[in-house]
């Protein structure tokens, strides 16, 4: 690949990475705390970009012969790659599959702060998975409490989970948070499917078929269909 | 593995024709390539969005990619500052003469590169070029990315209740990468190590040879890191995770199996703690392992550690740097953890 052509990914890289730290797109791969650094990373692409055409311009206008050509490995062809996929596919956010495929993350808290008021009460699936596991669902007590995930298959002929993938670095460490969903379950909807359920704790718990990790229940009262979210994981 | 014939060529070789300027071709080839993907834009997306496991595999890839990057690119502009606004006489003399007492001193400096190992090929590569003697080079290549405040800090937050986990990491990395550096010092041979390939930018302006070096590294360790990217999230994706949970069972085959993970995995040493922590089927000590070998030698590092040194020097340094991590993690964890 010659300097010219390295310019051209240089320059579609950056600019790949800015659009997709501009928009929200980013927040299906990493953290939302990388924007600032994935913005600096686009501009500095971009300029570097810029240099190469500048600098190959004044050596040919310059007409130096024996100008340094040096051809890079063909490896670098393959920085094309992540730009076709970033533009082109960008690949939603990790899912059903991926979470079919991985035992439940859930780890014992540190302690359970007292809950806010509000009714129904939003909370993370791991916020309430953790309060129903290790407190046995004494900081739920019967409040109504509202969580969003998206459908993924339970065991064998049972109920569906609602799940939610969280990470700590980027997608690629993301593993699953699994509630299964007891009461009013909506039937015939598809793996996948983003919902917001209203519930109440029950104390009906078993264990992951993966990993053995333990999947409390929720009593299920209302379940709407939504988009996916802005932020599709749980930090 | 591809990257066999991804190795650079010499610097000094150019296009037997006498070619001026930049070769037509591969500007053609990107466009025509750049011309058919995004007109096959609509079938790539139905087969994409038709088959979960090719969606899940990209969401990895790019997740990695894009998580790497920002580093890179800093670790790059370090490079590039190296190569041309620091003398090089700096290196030679802040350094000790005596090699031997070079090597811990570079791998105790390590503190200072606050990246993951994509910023310390590049680095390394620049220091070798400055004339710091290859031992110290790679003790510093291999203690950076594993004990740099911000590495550590990430390993205190992904372990909470065990922050004896960070000194057994911090131990465990410098002894490994000062052994390393002996090591190299006893038996090394110069003709294993290529002298990173590189246009000399001697001749030009500062800011060309800047930004020359900006570009020649970001594309030459952005391809590697590609390969990668790849690998990871084929593993990721392929692989069912129920293995795991067997193999963490079994005391010394579980060290071996989490290191083994590392390579494959290739995950930034930014982004390791918190993935050793979410295993927790396993024991601290093969924990303690995966991370001790995860900044050291993966896929990923192989690839641009053969890309910067040479193959010869990659197939020699990956397997002593792996058989010498798992060894001192593993003592480490029998005495700390």
């Amino acid at each position: 690949m010659n300097r010219k052509a390295q310019g051209i990914v240089l320059l579609l890289v950056g600019a790949a990475i800015l659009r997709a730290s501009l928009t929200d797109l980013y927040l299906r791969y990493v953290k939302a705390g990388l924007r600032p650094l994935l913005l600096v990373a686009g501009a500095v692409l971009i300029v570097a970009a810029l240099a190469t055409f500048w600098y190959e311009w004044r050596s040919a206008r310059a007409r130096r012969p024996a100008e340094h050509e040096h051809r890079e490995p063909r490896v670098a062809w393959l920085l094309v790659l992540p730009l076709f996929a970033l533009i082109l596919v960008a690949p939603p956010a990790l899912g059903s599959y991926a979470a079919d495929r991985t035992g439940t993350a859930l780890q014992p808290p540190g302690d359970f702060p007292h809950l806010p008021a509000g009714d129904p009460l939003d909370i993370t699936v791991h916020d309430y998975a953790a309060r129903a596991v290790y407190d046995h669902g004494r900081s739920l007590g019967d409040r109504r409490i509202r969580i969003t995930g998206f459908l993924t298959a339970g065991r064998q002929g049972r109920a569906p989970y609602l799940t939610r993938m969280v990470f700590n670095c980027c997608a690629a460490d993301a593993q699953p948070i699994k509630v299964g969903l007891a009461g009013q379950v909506p039937n015939a909807v598809p793996s996948g499917t983003w919902l917001v359920v209203v519930g109440t704790y029950t104390s009906t718990q078993i264990k992951d078929d993966i990993n053995g990790g333990p999947i409390p229940f929720i009593d299920v009262s209302q379940a709407r269909q939504i988009r996916a979210p802005q932020y599709p994981y749980e930090i | 593995m591809s990257t066999t014939e991804a190795a650079p060529t010499p610097v000094d070789q150019r296009d037997a024709g006498g070619r001026q300027g930049w070769q037509i071709g591969s500007v053609e080839v990107l466009i025509m390539v750049l011309v058919l993907v995004v007109s096959l834009q609509a079938p790539i997306r139905r087969a994409a969005a038709a088959a979960p496991a090719v969606q899940s595999w990209m969401t990895v890839f790019i997740a990695v990619v894009t998580q790497a990057l920002p580093f890179l690119v800093l670790g790059v502009l370090l490079s590039a500052v190296i190569a041309v606004f620091v003398p090089p006489a700096l290196f030679t003399r802040a350094l000790p003469k005596q090699p031997a007492l070079a090597v811990p001193v570079a791998g105790v400096a390590g503190v200072v590169l606050p990246g993951c190992e994509c910023a310390s090929v590049p680095v390394a590569g620049a220091l070798v070029r400055r004339g710091v003697t290859p031992a110290a080079a790679l003790t510093f290549l291999l203690s950076a990315p594993a004990i740099n405040p911000i590495v550590l800090t990430a390993t205190a937050v992904a372990f909470p209740r065990n922050p004896e986990m960070v000194f057994a990491r911090f131990g465990a990395s410098l002894l490994v990468a000062c052994a390393m550096g002996w090591l190299w010092l006893r038996l090394g041979r110069t003709d294993w190590m290529r002298t990173p390939a590189r246009p000399s930018f001697e001749d030009q302006g500062k800011g060309a040879a800047f930004w020359g070096s900006v570009r020649h590294d970001v594309m030459h360790a952005g391809g590697f890191l590609v390969v990668g990217a790849m690998a990871a999230a084929t593993l990721k994706a392929v692989v069912p995770a129920a293995w795991l949970y067997t193999v963490a069972g079994i005391p010394v085959v579980s060290i071996l199996a989490l290191a083994v993970l590392a390579v494959l995995l290739s995950i930034c040493s930014e982004a390791d703690a918190f993935v050793a922590a979410s295993l927790s089927q396993f024991s601290l000590t093969a924990r303690l392992a995966f991370l001790v070998v995860g900044p050291m030698i993966d896929l990923k590092l192989f690839a641009m550690q053969a890309g910067t040194f040479g193959r010869g020097f990659a197939l020699r340094f990956a397997p002593a740097t792996f058989t010498l991590a798992v060894l001192v993690a593993a003592l480490v964890g029998a005495v700390l953890l």
